[in-house]
């Protein structure tokens, strides 16, 4: 589904702050498959989403989804077929407009936007039942502006604007990091839940290992750039976060450096 | 009761120009100084075409598309050329001054006295309907028979015109592109994720904005029976004094309600400043300055207003707390875990 082929960033080269972004990275990703990404602040995973969303070019290296090269096409092409949560809840939504009028937008992402009416009856009937499904009950407050909504509850409603149309490939960019604990739990569980009833193939950056365990079936470890741990659905069962731990010092020779990762 | 009548003739008609100024200013998020040049763009394009004896509304009409095209280059400007927004819209501005100037053969003035424009076409038509008789006996019965305008044609036809673009703009913001404009100016990155290319949206909002700019910019030349090369100087403010009068007055709960507003907010800005400029010591050349007054004082009052009233609100609170331990004394005072 997606394909990374010796995937090369750099930042600032030739310059005295010049930085690895990401050194060859060769990922492939099987239809369905929820992969975790952890690492440590300035590991790449950031990078590697932006490289994926076309926000960031990658200086080498090759892109494929479904076996197509998508390297060329710019950021707003790509995400007819990418969607997208980011670490901000006021990213993922337009706060001076009304959920349906969000939610209208969203669902035009794989059509191309004429003059037609934003919203039909028949769509607002379609996206009650789909905001539904967020048990909410946000379907009662549909002609409310998104800015009026808590930070979980937008959140919420990003999730299910980046998923509802089906994208061949999901990026969740530590969307929960910024939510307090018991919102966090809600979100991780409608991730759970949406990822697995469309069957979405996602690649999730988080800084929580338990999540990243928790959660998907493959975990990704990634430091300096590179991928250095690579855990298959069968050994992901297994795994705990002291165990993840002693795998970056055996690989590494050092101790993991970010203390908001040993925290969570 | 005349100056009245007129502010609500060319209130109607500036009205247009501030729906423009609306459009980029609000629903885009993009201060477009380009206004002061595409409105006269507007009234030098069709003066010079009336003046050639070309049909006064195919004329206005080439006016409007000259500014969707000088629009939809200060977007190319700000997103192909990654120019910051103000730096764009005053680059082609000036940049403006010069074609408009060349649009009047090198004339600072062109003069339609004696002309058929749209109104005179207008003023024709709507008095062979014989309306205005029958309205000036109503206002005669009712003891205002001496201050009549000449006609209501170009009041009541204009009002039409104004609100037919103004249901326009409702509908078109409505549709999926609308929708996608409005949060281009709301968030960019959200509607990028969602397939949206914020650069095409926002060339197409500042055209679509210049043009009605530039239409109104053909009316006012019309109306007024000249084109001036110096006629859109502080235009953007005229029309951000109107976008923010409505809008304090008359709300903006919908796009709507927000029109709506800001063509009322639009006739109030010429009623205040007919008012102003009644006052003795005003010369006309004092306009401006009162523009920016009006704009100064519509932006800071109602953040004083507001910061008042949240002051009242503390002190109050303060005193009701006070009170509260008073009557209460030690019962309020945290609870203490250990020794």
């Amino acid at each position: 589904m997606l394909q990374l082929k010796s995937v090369h960033k750099i930042f600032n080269e030739g310059t005295p702050d010049e930085k690895i972004g990401l050194s060859n990275i060769q990922l492939v990703l099987e239809p369905g498959d929820f992969v975790t990404i952890i690492g440590s602040n300035g590991a790449g995973k950031s990078t590697l989403m932006n490289v994926i969303s076309g926000v960031l070019y990658p200086d080498m290296g090759e892109l494929l989804i479904k076996g197509k090269n998508v390297l060329n096409l710019p950021e707003h092409k790509r995400s007819r077929f990418i969607g997208r949560v980011f670490q901000d809840p006021m990213a993922g939504t337009a706060p001076t407009m009304t959920i349906e009028e969000n939610l209208a937008m969203a669902y035009a992402r794989n059509k191309r936007r004429s003059l037609r009416r934003g919203l039909t009856k028949k769509s607002r009937e379609f996206f009650q039942e789909a905001v539904k499904t967020l048990h909410l009950g946000l379907e009662n407050r549909f002609t409310a502006k998104v800015g009026l909504l808590s930070g979980g509850e937008r959140q919420a409603l990003s999730l299910l604007m980046a998923t509802f149309t089906e994208p061949d490939i999901l990026l969740l960019d530590e969307h929960t990091a910024a939510l307090d604990p018991s919102r966090a739990a809600l979100i991780t569980n409608l991730t759970r839940e949406i990822v697995s009833k469309h069957g979405l193939t996602t690649l999730m950056v988080t800084h929580n290992m338990q999540q990243a365990i928790d959660l998907g079936n493959r975990l990704i470890m990634m430091d300096k750039g590179q991928i250095i741990l690579d855990v298959d659905e069968k050994s992901k069962k297994q795994l705990t976060v002291e165990r993840l731990l002693e795998e970056f010092k055996r690989i590494r020779g050092e101790k993991m450096a970010s203390d908001r990762a040993l925290l969570s | 009761m005349f100056a009245l009548f007129s502010s609500l003739e060319s209130g109607v008609i500036y009205a247009i120009m501030a729906l423009g100024v609306y459009l980029s200013f609000r629903i885009l998020d993009f201060p477009d100084l380009t206004v002061d040049g595409s409105f006269v763009t507007g009234a030098a394009i069709s003066a010079t075409l009336i003046v050639n004896g070309h049909n006064p509304f195919l004329a206005t009409i080439a006016g409007m598309l000259a500014g969707f095209i000088a629009g939809c280059l200060t977007g190319i400007l700000h997103t192909k050329g990654k120019i910051n927004p103000l730096l764009s819209g005053i680059l082609m501005m000036i940049a403006l001054y010069s074609i408009n100037l060349r649009i009047m053969d090198q004339r600072s003035n062109v003069p339609l006295l004696g002309e058929d424009t749209s109104f005179t076409l207008i003023t024709g038509f709507w008095q062979k309907l014989g309306i205005d008789g029958a309205v000036n006996n109503v206002f005669t019965a009712i003891g205002l028979g001496e201050s009549l305008p000449k006609t209501w044609g170009i009041f009541i036809i204009m009002a039409i015109v104004t609100l037919l673009i103004k249901f326009a703009a409702d509908w078109f913001l409505r549709t999926e592109v609308g929708l996608a404009i409005r949060a281009t100016g709301d968030n960019k990155r959200m509607i990028r994720s969602f397939s949206a290319n914020t650069d095409s949206l926002t060339v197409l909002g500042l055209g679509l904005s210049n043009a009605l700019v530039a239409f109104a910019g053909a009316l006012i030349a019309q109306y007024g029976g000249f084109a001036d090369v110096g006629m859109g100087i502080g235009m953007i403010i005229i029309g951000l004094a109107s976008v923010i009068i409505g809008e304090a007055l008359f709300g903006t709960k919908s796009i709507g309600r927000a029109t709506l507003a800001v063509i009322l907010g639009a006739v109030v800005y010429r009623i205040i400043i007919a008012f102003a400029l009644q006052i003795e010591f005003f010369e006309t050349g004092d306009l401006k300055l009162i523009t920016a007054l009006i704009v100064v004082c519509s932006l800071v009052l109602p953040k004083l207003l507001d910061a008042r009233k949240e002051q009242a609100r503390k002190a109050k609170r303060r005193q009701l707390h006070r009170q509260a331990l008073e009557r209460k004394g030690e019962e309020i005072a945290a609870t203490k875990i250990g020794s």
